[in-house]
């Protein structure tokens, strides 16, 4: 029996089990109402090959070691979990940067496992050209995602400036660091035994990483966070190719290819390309486009004036952004929503794709708050829908409501697809103040006849509206 | 190699394609716990360490290997529980609350 369990058909058995539970993980993840059995078919699968891999260890030849390396997987396996939970535990507001986090994480495991392997390879002078190529693209990934999503969790939890630094020549020293470790790359495929150059490859790949984040402002952090998923996964299918395992490969590919995906819905939500969002200059634009500022008529309710016209509505929409998130009032949004459903009024969310600061952040909070996820529209489903809608609640949200997109080709986001709230009956905006805020786009919606700008901070209006719907004191 | 390296492309451009096949019908409104789920199956890199941790064949990669499993499992252990976390709040019909 020990013999099947040391056997290669037998860890290859169970990888290739382990590989068709990740895929349907995935499948299953489509819609809510399977989603959570996704999570049990990942972890099984996680599982079987955790325990296979350990198993499959003992059989193998070089057994003076095993015991000591037995004691030490299971340590650091417990070290994991015990960093793992809290990681597990964060509030759901820090969803974004323990995400940004966790890529890093992930890119560190590629990068050492990489390392160690070059340098064994050295060793026994076994690094043939294609196994050497792959584990350069391996390091050079991994490298750049653990800086560049160290770099984005920071700026998310706001330990580092949100917004972008910039510079004159950044693109030049970016391409001409990252061709610099490009080119040490290619020397090492053909001189793989040139040690001294492998951590200075391994070096330019980590500065490189905040090189590329650093003029990335904190409206672009759902691309990034994307695209350092798609990085992540990448590195880790290469390292697959490095240690000619097929289910790493798998992995690699499922999760590069999901964060693919996710940064082009998010580029197609910007109207922006790959190449703007990490070489364009969002804030350059801006500074030559804002000249001039002709002084504009604003009209303000207050929180009873807003609950009548509420009251008086049939359908109402409320537009959550990063606002929402930032003030914590996803609940009183929610109680907002029972309030006004008691009344018998349909109330719906409008969500834009980049609302917030990542892919499907808003969804999360609403769902914490136990808004009833049927109510949560995407962009295409409601936008034809605003001529129809009595009230259009903008809470926290910007750029995402600008008509400037549609109709001012000066505008920095002209063509990005918005919201049309502008057509429903009334617009109330919830903003603390006329300040546009670091992005600095002056938004055309706050001076339109039909919009009332509701001045304070987002979860303290909200809860003030309650009341008044209430009718408590 | 040759055969080697053409079987793992095979295997990559397959993957490849059913990911985009199977990611591209995940609802906008799961983007969030997909990225985090993701994140946690893409740490299935722990095996890669784990081997190099038992194989223990210098001192450099056992230790490299051990950082490794340490950052891949803290992944795979937070990446399942948060996506649980945030799954488990999806409710298409609201809980009679007063």
């Amino acid at each position: 029996m020990t013999d099947f369990f040391g056997s290669q058909a037998f860890i290859g058995f169970v990888y290739l089990i382990a590989s068709a539970l990740f895929i349907l993980s995935l499948k299953w993840m489509n819609a809510p109402p399977t989603a959570r059995r996704g999570i049990l078919s990942g972890e099984i699968g996680m599982v079987l090959a955790i325990g296979g891999t350990i198993l499959q260890l003992g059989t193998e030849g070089k057994l003076e070691h095993i015991a000591i390396s037995y004691t030490w997987i299971f340590i650091a396996l417990g070290i994991g979990t015990a960093i793992g939970i809290p990681l597990g535990m964060v509030q759901m507001t820090a969803v974004p940067q323990r995400t940004a986090l966790s890529h890093a994480f992930g890119a560190f495991c590629v990068t050492l496992v990489g390392t160690a392997e070059y340098y064994l390879g050295v060793h026994a002078g076994n690094l043939p050209t294609f196994k050497m190529s792959v584990l350069c693209c391996e390091v050079i990934l991994g490298g750049l995602t653990i800086t560049g999503s160290l770099m984005a969790a920071g700026k998310l939890q706001e330990v580092l400036p949100q917004r972008p630094i910039i510079y004159r020549g950044q693109n030049i020293v970016n391409l001409g660091m990252l061709a610099v470790a490009i080119g040490l790359a290619v020397y090492l495929v053909h001189n793989p035994s040139a040690t001294y150059l492998y951590p200075f490859m391994v070096g330019i790949a980590v500065v490189f990483g905040v090189m590329l984040v650093i003029p990335i402002g904190g409206a672009d952090m759902p691309t990034v966070i994307s695209l350092l998923n798609s990085y992540a996964g990448l590195s880790a299918a290469a390292m697959g190719f490095v240690l000619q395992n097929k289910l790493l490969i798998i992995a690699g590919a499922l999760d590069g290819s999901s964060g693919f995906i996710l940064s082009v819905i998010m580029c197609k939500a910007m109207n922006r390309s790959f190449t703007n969002v990490l070489f364009g200059a969002f804030g350059q634009v801006q500074a030559s486009g804002g000249a001039v500022q002709e002084q504009r008529t604003v009209r303000s309710a207050s929180a009873d004036e807003a609950a009548g016209i509420l009251a008086a509505a049939s359908r109402v929409v409320v537009v959550p952004g990063y606002g929402m998130a930032v003030a914590q009032a996803q609940h009183k949004v929610r109680e907002l929503y029972d309030a006004l459903t008691k009344k018998g009024i349909d109330v719906e969310f409008a969500i834009h794709p980049v609302a917030g600061r990542m892919p499907g952040h808003m969804n999360v909070l609403l769902a914490e708050a136990d808004v009833p996820y049927d109510h949560l529209k995407e962009m295409d489903e409601i936008n034809g829908d605003f001529p129809q809608v009595d009230v259009s609640l903008v809470i926290g949200a910007n750029d995402v409501t600008n008509p400037a997109a549609k109709t001012d080709k000066a505008s920095p986001i002209y063509g990005m697809p918005v919201l049309d709230v502008e057509k429903s009956h009334t617009v109330m905006v919830i903003k603390r103040s006329m300040n546009p805020g670091f992005a600095g786009i002056d938004n055309p919606l706050y001076y339109m006849n039909n919009t009332l700008m509701l001045f304070g901070d987002a979860k303290a209006f909200v809860t003030n509206i309650v009341k008044e719907l209430t009718g408590g004191h | 190699m040759g055969t080697i390296l053409i079987d793992s492309l095979f295997v990559f451009m397959m993957a490849g394609f059913i990911g985009f096949e199977v990611i591209k019908r995940i609802s906008p409104l799961l983007h969030t716990p997909l990225m985090s789920i993701t994140n946690a199956l893409d740490a299935i890199a722990v095996v890669g360490a784990i081997v190099l941790v038992g194989r223990h064949e210098s001192k450099l990669a056992f230790i490299l290997g051990i950082l490794a499993v340490i950052a891949a499992t803290s992944n795979i252990v937070g990446g399942f529980l948060i996506t649980d976390r945030m799954l488990k709040m999806f409710k298409s019909t609201r809980p009679t609350k007063s």
